[in-house]
């Protein structure tokens, strides 16, 4: 670790908490329906909107009401996107004259951006089509995004309503949040990203003479001689810009963040990273002040921040000392190199960038990454896995992370709430058996999908174990890595994993498909029995939620209940696989 | 305060007894399905013994290396389910010792039953709703009634513990009797007000023992959380198997249900009713009855205290605190007068007055019958008493009395003495103008004293979160002085019960909860709509039928304790629970790195706590678990240590014993039993 390095991570963590509460604040406004700079421009095209499809702004939706309208939209959305991957063989903008898209895979894919995971199971450059890319996947990129943002602010209203029957109005809150927050910030940085060197062009794949031509020897033993390179173009920056601002992660190309013309330099890396955490960081301030309690927004930012930094270190750590099998080989940073454990990694991002951006893309259920995270040592590769199995809480998705921290906000008020002598209440609101309920079966979704499929997959030979590249922890690592970033909707693979079968497709998509929408149907009831109750004016015994104290607890909870459950699994796979590499055993 | 409660010993021998009795009666599955983490233990107890026995029969020739060790676990598996049962048999047995003390006044008597003006005998079982009995000195109070007639004072011992006789009369809010009572001196007829199987003692005797038990709100919502946890640990468990199978290092059943007992909140969830029964129990301690548990996890939620001023706040009389004279007059003369006007005054103001007379000028107590002198008794008209002696006429009263007096004699009252008159009232006390033969001496002031302590419990309920409103059918300005002595929130002057009720729906309608005690039937509807209502035990039947909680020592102040007992309820639950939980983290350092070490040696460098070997680990861990479980019996019974304090504090205090010390405590205990297990050769 250097010092520069820690420079660099320290100015990302300063400028989130800097744009924290400008964000937050406009969010608030926003949602709260009050006026903003945008609206001379947005107001127009708000109201035609809702007169084009017929759409009440004012009426109230219950949370029944609001989770079915939700559903109604991800089902169309995603039948559309499924439908355009599989006729763009017929459809314009298609220089390659790509293919239609297999069905399992069409599938997968169509679930994977509507759930906002964006998994990949397919090589982008070379399946999907610029049509799909912008119509079917770039588009997802918005909605899936401002689902989640309308999602959340449903929940931090059932917090702060007293007496009400209703959340808001979800398409209302969907409008909102694509025209105010997710295409303006999308424009101006789709602008900054194409100044940085991202591409954003409708041609035809550049064909280039290679400087040095390749001689490679085929699996059939003939040799063959290579001397051009296909270098893929396309509309990058537009969609690059949301996939950072959305959380989405949804490479244009296969590399994702780590291919130039995606991610080309520095500051782009920086951005990006900046990108992610935007929204989700902002979201907790806009929390505070719905409320009333803005130290309250800060107290669960701090979780967030402190359950980033945790896991930062240990990557950036790990990652600094290289591989312990090489003793023989300099490993040091220096003017010159990197040092570290350099293998998957881009030599212009180095390992402090690399360590923080997988972190980032894995705190946010955002999935993007600049390096390999399959290439990483086995405890720096565990931390990018850790984060999701948190639950996507260490600021998480767009909204889609709010809304599962405050899941576990209640989860830990109703823990420790009874020690200050009070039954459970947050900010006024009265924990009970509901309540309760709904949080525990949000609760077991997760790990119900994610260690369910794993076990099934390392017990099916022939369809499980069969796409493994590696054994031993390693390949348990990338079987569970796969389901866990599938239902945490965070999308990042942990490669290795030859994901595009039938079993995986199809095992992967319900997993996404159920980690993003069975729990948010809990999450949403409790928001609507929340809304229904009482507020019990805070007094000097109220159960603190904007102390320190608070934000330990808040943390504590996460870790030991996120933890524990996979705790081991962890032990067998990544952390197995740490020990074994010290005794100089490799998979 | 008098109390009933000789303090049980925890472990009374006979208790226990009875308890480990009932541990194995509790093994029934259909009473341990209502603990859904406990039933889970069970079924893995019975599953271990199964295969322990299908085991045995198939290596009958040689049990298997793992015999021993499969065998301890089986055993303590077992043990972990009695535990639990013993703790819960443990807290109903308390119940159940003080039911059956109850039980013994309940015998069968022999009523007078009066129809048409005939008296005709009936077993006290036959009695109804609205038979009316007559009942004389010595005799056994049938059942549960009002006085309709007559007046009688009754020893109410057996129910209330207290041995001095009480009064009970017709009218008034001194009207309701119970059965099982004494009547010792007099005769009163009484209506009965409850069936057979439905009086105020049966209905005690349900509650001290348990049987009409329901789970509260917050004890069902903590059961969901547990069975949740149950559910997700259950599957981090299952599917651990295909894990290990794809590594290469199977795990045996035992060792895996013994992972899951260790992990699944056994701690809290074998002790969560005992901890309910217990709170119940400790305010039965305290001579108080709640009709359900509801009540007493209400009143650790309670945001404000409705207190009465009289008996609750001040003492019931005011006393003199102090002679003010009229200019030209010495206190000493006023003292005087006033003790002479006060000898035969028997109210305690004017024993007040004469003890004040003799402390501060050492007058001495005069014989009336020496001093041939004529008292003048205070009546309605004349407002006023007084004393005719040795050719002087003094005369005290009310301030607008006397004037009205010292009118008639053509002296106006001295604007000085008005003066300390609106003085004194504005202190929050009453002013007794003393006049003698036409001319005003001076006052008096009647303070009316606070109970020692109130200020600093009203400072700690402050510091709680609480809200204290005295109640008082003062002026406002009176009121006010008192409020402001006795250091409450906030007072409601010049009550009248409707607004009393309105105080309470207005604060209910801001989300808060609201305490209050009281005795008349006008208490009734405040009493219901309160979210707890303690009815004085010496108040009327209307007020103990609308109350949730009812205090058989009639004492108002006990409000205070119950709102504390109901905390330390909450508190004692949250505590185990988090304790349970933070419990966790131990055990996977004991039990993960130990079972999978056999395959995967390597993996000995998560063994922190250096345990022998994988059985010795597994085994210290299911032991332990088993152990806390007796080792927390006593919080559980006795509840966690408590003091009023705000809820960040608490919050601190017990997330550092509790959260911080769950952490710990298991590392050093495992650590401990596996030392004792291979110095034992256990594994």
């Amino acid at each position: 670790m250097t010092l520069n390095g820690w420079l660099q991570i320290a100015v990302f963590i300063a400028a989130i908490l800097l744009l924290a509460k400008p964000m937050g604040s406009y969010m608030t406004r926003v949602f709260d329906r009050r006026k903003t700079l945008l609206d001379p421009l947005l107001s127009p095209c708000e109201r035609l909107l809702y007169r084009v499809t017929g759409i009440n702004a004012e009426a109230e939706m219950r949370w029944t009401e609001y989770a079915l309208a939700m559903l109604v939209f991800s089902a169309a959305t995603l039948l559309l996107t499924y439908i355009v991957e599989r006729l763009q063989g017929r459809l314009p903008f298609n220089p390659q004259h790509l293919p239609g898209v297999e069905s399992a895979l069409a599938l997968n894919t169509a679930i994977s951006f509507t759930t906002n995971t964006n998994w990949q199971s397919y090589v982008p450059e070379s399946t999907m089509s610029y049509l799909t890319q912008m119509l079917g996947l770039a588009t997802h990129n918005f909605w899936s995004a401002a689902v989640g943002l309308a999602l959340a602010i449903a929940f931090v209203r059932g917090i702060a309503r007293r007496e009400s029957k209703t959340l808001g109005n979800f398409w209302v809150d969907l409008t909102r949040g694509t025209l105010w927050i997710l295409l303006p910030l999308s424009l101006v940085f789709a602008l900054v990203l194409v100044s940085q060197g991202v591409v954003q062009n409708f041609k035809s794949y550049d064909t280039v003479k290679l400087v040095e031509p390749q001689t490679v020897t085929g699996a059939d033993g003939k040799t063959s001689t290579i001397t051009t390179q296909t270098i893929a173009q396309g509309p990058v920056a537009s969609q690059e810009a949301i996939k950072m601002l959305g959380t989405n992660g949804g490479g244009f190309f296969n590399t994702n963040s780590a291919h130039p013309f995606e991610n080309p330099t520095a500051l782009s890396n920086l951005l990006q990273m900046l990108a992610i955490f935007l929204i989700p960081a902002g979201l907790t301030v806009t929390l505070g002040q719905m409320v009333g309690s803005p130290k309250h927004g800060w107290a669960v930012l701090a979780a967030m921040v402190v359950l980033w930094f945790a896991g930062t270190l240990t990557v950036y750590s790990a990652e600094s000392h290289g591989n312990p099998l090489l003793p023989h080989v300099d490993s040091r940073a220096s003017l010159t190199q990197s040092g570290g454990n350099m293998e998957g990694k881009e030599v212009r991002f180095g390992i402090a960038n690399s360590a923080l951006f997988a972190t980032v893309t894995t705190d946010a259920s955002c999935g993007a990454v600049n390096g390999m995270h399959d290439s990483f040592t086995p405890l720096g590769g565990m931390v990018p896995m850790i984060n999701i199995l948190l639950g996507e809480v260490v600021f998480g998705g767009v909204g889609a992370g709010l809304y599962g921290m405050l899941v576990f906000v209640v989860m830990a008020v109703f823990i420790a709430g009874l020690m200050v002598g009070r039954t459970p209440e947050y900010l006024g609101k009265k924990i009970e058996s509901f309540d309760v309920q709904m949080a525990m079966l949000y609760l077991l979704i997760f790990p119900l999908l994610i260690l369910g499929f794993s076990a099934v997959s390392v017990l099916l030979p022939k369809l499980g174990l069969s796409s493994l590249a590696n054994h031993g922890p390693h390949g348990l690592s990338e079987i569970l890595y796969a389901y866990t970033s599938a239902t945490g909707n965070n999308g990042s693979a942990f490669a290795g994993l030859n994901a595009n079968t039938p079993w995986f497709n199809y095992s992967i998509a319900i997993a996404m498909f159920f980690g993003r929408f069975i729990m948010i149907v809990p999450m949403l009831a409790i928001a609507g029995n929340l809304a229904g109750k009482k507020i019990v004016p805070a007094s000097a015994g109220t159960f603190p939620v904007t102390t320190p104290l608070f934000t330990i607890l808040l943390t504590g909870v996460i870790v030991i209940v996120g933890a524990l459950t996979f705790c081991p699994v962890l032990s067998l796979g990544p952390v197995l696989e740490d020990l074994l590499l010290r005794a100089g055993q490799t998979f | 305060m008098a109390t009933n409660s000789k303090r049980r010993s925890l472990f009374d021998r006979k208790i226990v007894r009875r308890a480990a009795f009932d541990a194995l009666v509790k093994l029934n599955p259909r009473l341990m399905m209502k603990n859904p983490v406990m039933f889970v233990v069970e079924i893995g107890s019975v599953l271990t013994a199964v295969l322990l026995l299908v085991n045995l029969v198939t290596h009958r020739a040689a049990p298997g290396d793992h015999f021993r060790f499969d065998l301890q676990i089986t055993l303590w598996l077992w043990f972990t389910v009695l535990f639990a049962n013993f703790a819960e048999a443990m807290a109903e047995g308390r119940g159940k010792a003080q039911a059956d003390a109850l039980r013994q006044a309940k015998s069968e008597t022999t009523a007078f039953l009066v129809s048409n003006g005939a008296v005709s005998e009936v077993p006290s079982s036959q009695l109804r709703v609205d038979n009316v009995v007559r009942v004389t000195a010595g005799q056994m109070i049938p059942g549960d009634g009002e006085v309709i007639e007559g007046v009688a004072s009754v020893d109410e011992s057996a129910i209330t513990g207290e041995s001095a006789p009480v009064i009970r009369e017709a009218g008034g809010d001194r009207s309701a009797v119970t059965g099982g009572t004494r009547v010792l001196s007099d005769v009163i007829t009484v209506r009965i007000t409850s069936n057979p199987g439905e009086t105020f003692l049966d209905r005690m005797i349900a509650l001290v023992e348990g049987a009409e038990r329901q789970k509260t709100p917050n004890e069902i919502a903590l059961n969901i959380l547990l069975a949740g946890l149950t559910i997700i640990f259950l599957l981090a468990v299952v599917t651990l198997q295909p894990f290990a199978i794809y590594s290469g290092a199977p795990q045996t059943v035992f060792v895996l249900i013994s992972l899951l007992v260790c992990l699944i909140p056994t701690t809290i969830g074998g002790l969560l009713s005992a901890i309910g029964i217990a709170g119940m129990d400790r305010l039965v301690q305290h001579n108080v009855l709640a009709t359900s548990g509801r009540a007493v996890e209400a009143a650790g939620d309670v945001n404000t205290l409705l207190l009465d001023k009289t008996g609750t706040i001040t003492i019931g009389n005011r006393q003199a605190a102090e002679f003010i004279p009229a200019p030209g007059v010495t206190a000493a003369l006023l003292a005087d007068a006033s003790q002479l006007s006060s000898l035969s005054d028997e109210t305690p103001e004017g024993r007040s007055i004469v003890v004040l007379a003799k402390e501060q000028y050492n007058l001495r107590g005069r014989e009336l019958a020496h001093l041939n002198a004529e008292f003048v008794p205070f009546s309605a008209t004349t407002r006023m008493s007084g004393i005719e002696v040795d050719g002087r006429s003094i005369r005290k009263g009310a301030t607008d009395a006397i004037a009205d007096y010292l009118q008639e004699h053509g002296a106006p009252m001295p604007p000085e003495v008005r003066a300390s008159v609106e003085d004194i009232s504005r202190r929050g006390g009453t002013p007794l103008v003393v006049a003698e033969n036409g001319r005003a001496l001076g006052v008096i002031y009647l303070k009316d004293v606070v109970k020692g302590g109130m200020k600093e419990r009203f400072e700690q309920l402050r510091s709680m979160g609480i809200r204290t409103v005295m109640i008082t059918g003062d002026n406002p300005l009176t009121a006010a002085a008192i409020a402001r002595e006795a250091g409450v929130d906030d007072f409601l002057a010049e009550a009248k019960p409707k607004d009393k009720m309105d105080l309470i729906r207005r604060e209910q309608a801001s989300g808060k909860l609201v305490a209050m005690t009281g005795d008349g039937t006008n208490d009734a509807p405040a009493l219901a709509q309160a979210d707890v209502g303690v009815a004085m035990n010496s108040g009327t039947q209307a007020a103990k039928e609308a109350g949730n909680m009812v205090d058989l020592d009639s004492n108002p102040t006990k409000l205070i304790e119950i709102v504390a007992i109901g905390k330390q309820l909450l508190m004692t639950r949250g505590a185990l629970t988090t304790f349970s939980i933070s419990n966790d983290v131990a055990k996977y350092f004991a039990i993960i790195p130990a079972i999978f070490a056999g395959v995967f040696p390597v993996l000995k460098a998560l063994n922190v706590m250096h345990l022998h070997n994988a059985e010795s680990a597994v085994l210290s861990a299911v032991i332990f678990n088993a152990l806390i479980i007796i080792g927390l019996i006593p919080l559980a019974l006795r509840g966690v240590g408590y003091r009023p304090m705000s809820a960040a504090a608490l919050l601190q205090r017990n997330m550092l014993v509790y959260g911080l010390g769950g952490l710990i405590v298991p590392f050093v205990g495992i650590k401990l039993l596996d030392v004792i297990i291979v110095a034992l050769h256990l594994a």
